[in-house]
This record gives structure tokens, sequence and C-alpha cells, in this order.
């Protein structure tokens, strides 16, 4: 194995396009030291993209925020101004792991792995996160959902990598909320996730909503038909209902070991509504 | 494939070693530097008996590659106590028998130290919630959150 730490994206890119074998990206390394370690893989080359400037750091920009690639949950968590506007986006990167592993883990490495488990995913899918991806060809920014395509598999072409996520200007009267449900407190992977964000008027009444699940599905996958049911509405217990049933169906789950599929089509309703009751005491000013 | 050269700083002072790129930090700090306070115990950054902090944040080494730590400050158990001065959290762990086998000790008086540095008055959820990835099987885990307890409440009175 090679070990790279280039100091420019221009120099990263050329290592993983001009890789012959297998080139992994290093960032935080919580996932892909352990792939190693248990030999499922075997890279030639490991790049770490640390050492490039940005890749560490949170900055402001259009009102909204671009998060570098290697930042950590940590370091995300203790970022007052972002936490405040995507409570829901930092609470769900937090949820990854435990405070060593917080220490290392990126949203970027979360999106990348493409586990529709994915705890950091949903919850920037609904707040309309974008992936600034760097190649070859360039530079262009993508919607987070277009990033994994199937479990494992992201819509990266050969020799690019993502450099940053941007969590956009967050609207006035906005909340968004992240729920999972798992047998323990703590430290497990998703049975079910649920990211909601959503927009209030000055009346109370929604005016845009972004519904995402995480778990029940070959990826996360955005639900308009869930935010659809909640659109005009204040969010009344009949709305809460139609989010619910239109969440559970659009849930199209597995059996496995973490839980049945029926389980996981009932929680995916049930998180969706708790997730909606947060999100909307959040635009309603809620801390 | 030749090793890679790598300057850091370990417990304040300067260290230099030579690695293989596949080599955790964990290996470069019991195997050549012959700092085996760290333990190994899982290898995956499930257990955190090989927790350090590295420019400050409490890591697992285990996930660390050696030459990632270039021009960065790590601290290990090591440092902990300073020559025959135990840390405060070290002596209220042997006060509290908070340890059996010892094997996960190192890595959560390295854990607690970071939490008390952090959170110099964490309540005993707090204080569990920061310990959960470091796993103990002989204790129940009771002993030892008592034992950071009563360090935080020790190292307050002398501040």
């Amino acid at each position: 194995m090679n070990y790279q730490a280039p100091l420019s994206l221009d120099a990263a890119v050329d290592i993983l396009a001009g890789a012959s074998g297998e080139c992994r990206v290093l960032a935080g390394g919580t996932d892909l030291l352990v792939r190693m370690h248990s030999d499922m893989v075997d890279p030639e080359t490991v790049l770490d993209i640390k050492r490039i400037d940005g890749m560490r750091s949170i900055t402001e920009e259009d009102g909204g925020w671009r998060i570098g690639a290697a930042v950590s949950g940590a370091q995300m968590g203790e970022y007052e101004a972002l936490s405040a506007a995507w409570p829901g986006v930092v609470e769900a990167a937090g949820l990854i792991g435990s405070t060593q592993i917080q220490g290392r883990a990126t949203m970027a490495g979360n999106l990348c792995n493409a586990s529709p488990a994915a705890d950091s995913v949903p919850a920037m899918v609904a707040a309309g996160a974008q992936a600034r991806i760097v190649g070859p060809e360039g530079v262009r920014d993508v919607a987070v959902e277009d990033v994994p395509v199937s479990p494992g598999k992201t819509s990266l072409k050969p020799g690019e990598l993502v450099a940053s996520i941007y969590l956009p200007a967050r609207p006035a009267r906005t909340g968004d909320a992240y729920l999972r449900f798992i047998p323990r407190t703590e430290m497990d992977i998703a049975v079910v996730g649920c990211g909601i964000c959503l927009t209030l008027d000055e009346s109370g009444t929604c005016t845009a909503a972004r519904v995402a699940l995480g778990a029940v599905a070959p990826t996360v996958i955005l639900v308009p038909e869930a935010a659809e049911a909640i659109i005009g509405t204040k969010l009344d217990d009949a709305a809460m209902q139609a989010l619910a049933a239109a969440a559970s169906a659009a849930a199209k789950p597995i059996d496995d070991k973490r839980g049945t599929a029926e389980y996981r089509v009932h929680m995916a309703g049930v998180l969706a509504r708790r997730a909606a009751a947060i999100a909307k005491s959040r635009a309603e000013g809620a801390k | 494939m030749s090793k890679i050269h790598v300057t850091t700083k370990i417990n304040g002072d300067t260290q230099e070693y030579l690695c293989d790129p596949e080599e955790t930090l964990l290996d470069v700090l019991r195997d050549r530097l012959g700092l085996t306070g760290s333990k190994e115990g899982c290898g995956t950054g499930d257990c955190g008996a090989c927790s350090v902090t590295l420019d400050g944040r409490l890591v697992c080494s285990c996930l660390v590659l050696g030459a990632e730590a270039d021009g960065a400050e790590i601290e290990t158990i090591e440092g902990m106590a300073h020559g025959e001065q135990l840390h405060p959290l070290q002596r209220h762990f042997i006060d509290h028998a908070a340890l059996q086998c010892g094997i996960c000790t190192p890595g959560i008086l390295v854990a607690a130290k970071s939490l008390l540095e952090k959170n110099p008055d964490p309540t005993e959820e707090e204080a569990r919630y920061w310990l959960a990835g470091n796993l103990c099987r002989c204790t129940g885990y009771d002993k030892i959150i008592r034992a950071v307890l009563a360090a935080a409440a020790d190292m307050r009175e002398a501040r």
C-alpha cells in the first residue's frame, strides 16, 4: 500500500484519476480503516485529503455553510451558528458512533459509504444539501440524494471525490429534525431513520417540506408524497396521519437482523410524524 | 515499499519514527515507540481501549494511520501521571476499585480526562454518554463512573 497526502485538490484528483489500482479516499477513516483491517478492501493507494486547504473547515457562504469533507461530527457540534441553523443535520451526524468516532467521522464519508442506514444522509437530504464533487472534468454540485445509487455504490465517476457538503441558508420559519430508531440508547445502526425539514408561513401553514427516509430502501430516499401530505396544512392530526401513511407507503424495506420489513414500514410513519413535530416546533422558534 | 518518515509530538516530546503506510497509530505507539499503555481490544473502533487524543480530539488510535500523525500532537496514557504523582482520575480509579483486569483502563482514563477538560462538571448521564465508546467487560461501569465524578469534584476544588 502507498499513502499519499496531497496539499491541493488538483493534486488529489491527479492521484485518484491516475491510480492504476484501487485508490481509496481517507477522511476520518472510521469506515475505511475498519474495512482494511477486516480485509474487505485492500487499496493500492490511500489518499488522505486532510492536508488540503478547506477540507477541515466550516465556512459561511451565501448565508449557508460549506463543510469540508474532512470536518468531524465533533467539530460540527461545536460550531454554534451551524447547530442553531440546522440542528437536525448536526444531531444526525452526532448520532454516529462514540465520542472517539465523532472525533474523526465525517458527513462526506457517511455519504460516500452509501449505506442506506447512514444517519446524516436523510437529514442532509431533507435540508436540501449539495455535495461538491471534484474530478478530472472539473467541479460539479450535486443534490445529496443523487450521490448514493445502491448499497455501497455512488454516482461518483472514476477520479472524482466529494470535497465538501453545502448546507443552504435556512429560510425564515424553517426547522429540521432527524430521528432514528435503534433498539438501544446509542451506538447502533438505524433500523429506520427519518429527516424532515419544513417551512411555515406567518399563520403557521406549512409552505414547503422535504421528507427523507433511511434504512427502508437500497438508498436513502426523498419522499415527495410525504412532503405533499403536510404542505398547505397546519400540521394538524389529520395532516400528521397523512404524512405517516405516505412515509409508510414509500418505505420498501427488507427483513434483516435489525428489524422486519413490516416493522420498518410502520416505524417509517411513526418517525415521520415525530420528526415533523420537532421540525415544526423549531420552525416556530423553539431551540 | 519504502517507509514513511513522521515527526510528531507525543506527550509533549518531539518524536520521529518510520512506519509502513498501512500501520496504525496504535501499532506505532506500541510496537515502534514502546508505549504499550494503549491497548488493542477490537481493532475496529468499537471498544476504546486504544483511546488517545490527536490534536486535542479523542480518537481511537486503531483507526488512525501512523502516517497521518505527521505534525500532530498526541497524548497517551503514558503522559497522564507526572512521575510518581498520579492524575486525580488515576487516584480515584484506585480508591474506587474502578478496574479489574485493567485492559480497558488506560483508554477510559484518557477518555475521562478529555471529558473533564471539556466539561469539568459533568452529570452522571453526560459522563456515561461520553464514555459509551469505552467498553469494560469486568466492572459493570458503576465504579468507573463514580471514580470519574469523584475525580471531577476533586479537580474542581483544586482550581
